[in-house]
């Protein structure tokens, strides 16, 4: 039995695309379909067609809640971003037989069950918790003073569960980075600051851009974290999903609010590959991206 | 040159930073009192409760069924996209690569919504079947990425030797292409097999009555409390991590031995 090469290609891609289209590209385009369908009062999905979600997106509490989420997800992406460049740094100048070390360190938190580590959160945070008695201690906090459910805590915990994926990224390109570019700069007169931000930075970028998205898109879709260490001031788009899904039992308006969180997660990434494209060393100069 | 301290210093932070909260959790599954802050003795009592909890046997077989099936069938879906995908350059695979790059960079509350749409439109009971068929989708990107890395570095002509030697397709198949990808194969279904394990948010939008998964569990009951036998099971499932860490370290070190 003979197949052509162009017969032979589409049959073996088959099963994965059409497990992919089936089960993923379709359920994607669903999302926005039903945001247009009626409500039944079974929890399901009624037929004909109608603009009631998005009239009720109108919601005066939703515009709030979405300039939260973006603002709590931008301070995520700076913070860990701040964090994993140093720690990328040592990591790559660290002798060899070191990294290997090092990285495992950022790999096991990485694997780690995500409950798990916002659960140690919770008893770290808990008010008969280690964190409260330390804080008592230096006197930086009240005996009454709440560490938990505010807005302070979801970014903490979100700071704490992206951190490693921030690291893992830049790390990988700060180890390819050549080290004696920056000496080199140094020599020629440049000051430390001058050869971090004007030669390291930019060699690392590739990898800080993905260290970016890999934190921003994750964090903006999060849900359990406010859920557990957060309050109803500081719910993301995220907990208003799952409310009209599991307490409304209203999956259009469930559809609706998932289609809007579809197109701020596609913004950022259109936009890093629209960057990439004009960049594909990675080593453009900072102003070029003015 | 003079060396800054600064990375050494947020490298420290950061560590005990990422540690501190594990260990006073593992700490505390042997603490005989509820409170974290007080030490109470050591004690085994809350791994006794949670040997003695039923609901918890009950969901770690779910797990165990779905991880284990989801794992097989991702690492065959998963391998086959990834040689496809390495083999041919044309417009369909800049297609297939788009299907099985997007999936990783989706929030998981968007995945786990869109398939219970699909479920609900087609008025499929929720339940264990659901739940694989959810984790098959997103494992199958995870295991195909790392399939597609292993081949970067995969020799091409011993598969154009053996041709030249009159091998067919199915001796090339079986006896160079998968023992000689073994170990990355192996590395990708590791993978699968945490995330299938450790799923929540996509697992709990397609679970249905009588499907809890371990997840789950922990999460009802985190939800309810801080009993401090999730401190015992949490304790349990790090030993789990730390062994499928090490084991994947080993499949990394032995590849770039070979």
């Amino acid at each position: 039995m003979t197949w052509g090469p162009r017969t032979k290609e589409t049959l073996l891609s088959l099963p994965s695309m059409v497990w992919l289209i089936g089960l993923f590209l379709v359920p994607t385009l669903l999302v926005f379909a039903i945001s247009f369908r009626p409500s039944t009062p079974f929890g399901g999905v009624g037929e004909g067609w109608t603009l009631e979600t998005i009239r009720g997106l109108a919601n005066p509490n939703y515009p709030t809640i979405i300039w939260r989420t973006v603002w709590i997800s931008l301070s995520t992406t700076a913070i860990c971003l701040t964090l994993a460049v140093p720690c990328a740094y040592f990591m790559a100048r660290a002798p060899v037989r070191w990294r290997s070390f090092l990285v495992m360190l950022v790999i096991i938190p990485f694997w780690t069950n995500f409950l798990i580590r916002i659960f140690a959160w919770k008893i770290m945070l808990h008010p008969e918790g280690l964190l409260k008695k330390f804080l008592l201690m230096l006197h930086l906090v009240e005996p009454r003073t709440i560490l938990m459910y505010n807005e302070g805590a979801v970014l903490l915990v979100l700071v704490y569960s992206y951190l490693s994926f921030a690291i893992l990224p830049i790390y990988a390109a700060t180890e390819k980075f050549d080290f004696g570019l920056l000496e080199a700069a140094q020599d020629l007169g440049a000051t430390r600051l001058r050869a971090l931000v004007q030669i390291f930075l930019p060699g690392i970028s590739r990898g800080m851009i993905t260290a970016a998205l890999v934190v921003f898109i994750p964090a903006l879709g999060s849900y359990v974290i406010p859920e557990i260490v957060g309050g109803p001031s500081s719910e993301m788009i995220g907990n208003k999903i799952a409310q009209r899904v599991f307490v409304d039992r209203n999956l259009p308006h469930a559809s609706g609010l998932s289609a809007l969180l579809t197109l701020a997660v596609v913004v950022p990434m259109l936009l890093v590959l629209m960057l990439q494209r004009r960049s594909p060393s990675g080593l453009s100069k900072p102003e070029g991206r003015a | 040159m003079k060396r800054s301290r600064i990375p050494l210093v947020t490298m420290m932070l950061c560590l005990v930073f990422f540690y501190l909260p594990i260990v006073i959790l593992v700490v505390n599954s042997f603490n005989q009192s509820r409170f974290s802050s007080r030490w109470g003795g050591f004690s085994l009592k809350w791994y006794e409760k949670l040997f003695a909890d039923r609901s918890i046997w009950f969901a770690l077989k779910n797990t165990a069924i779905i991880a284990s099936a989801a794992t097989v069938t991702s690492m065959v879906l998963g391998t086959l996209a990834a040689f496809v995908l390495h083999r041919y350059a044309s417009r369909l695979q800049k297609l297939h690569y788009t299907l099985v790059y997007t999936p990783l960079v989706v929030p998981d509350i968007l995945m786990g919504m869109s398939l219970l749409l699909l479920f609900a439109s087609m008025n499929i009971q929720l339940g264990l079947t659901t739940i694989y068929l959810a984790h098959v989708t997103f494992c199958i990107s995870y295991v195909a990425m790392v399939v597609l890395a292993r081949l970067q570095d995969f020799d091409f002509s011993v598969i154009e030797a053996a041709q030249d030697l009159g091998a067919n397709a199915w001796q090339i198949a079986t006896g160079i292409f998968l023992p000689l990808l073994a170990p990355g194969i192996l590395a990708g279904g590791l993978l699968a097999f945490t995330l299938s394990i450790d799923d929540f948010v996509i697992t709990f939008f397609v679970s249905g009555p009588g499907s809890s998964t371990l997840p789950i569990r922990i999460y009802t009951m985190m939800k309810h409390g801080n009993p401090p036998v999730i401190n015992a099971l949490s304790t349990l499932l790090l030993v789990v991590t730390f062994v499928l860490v090490w084991l994947s370290q080993k499949l990394n070190v032995e590849r770039s031995t070979a």
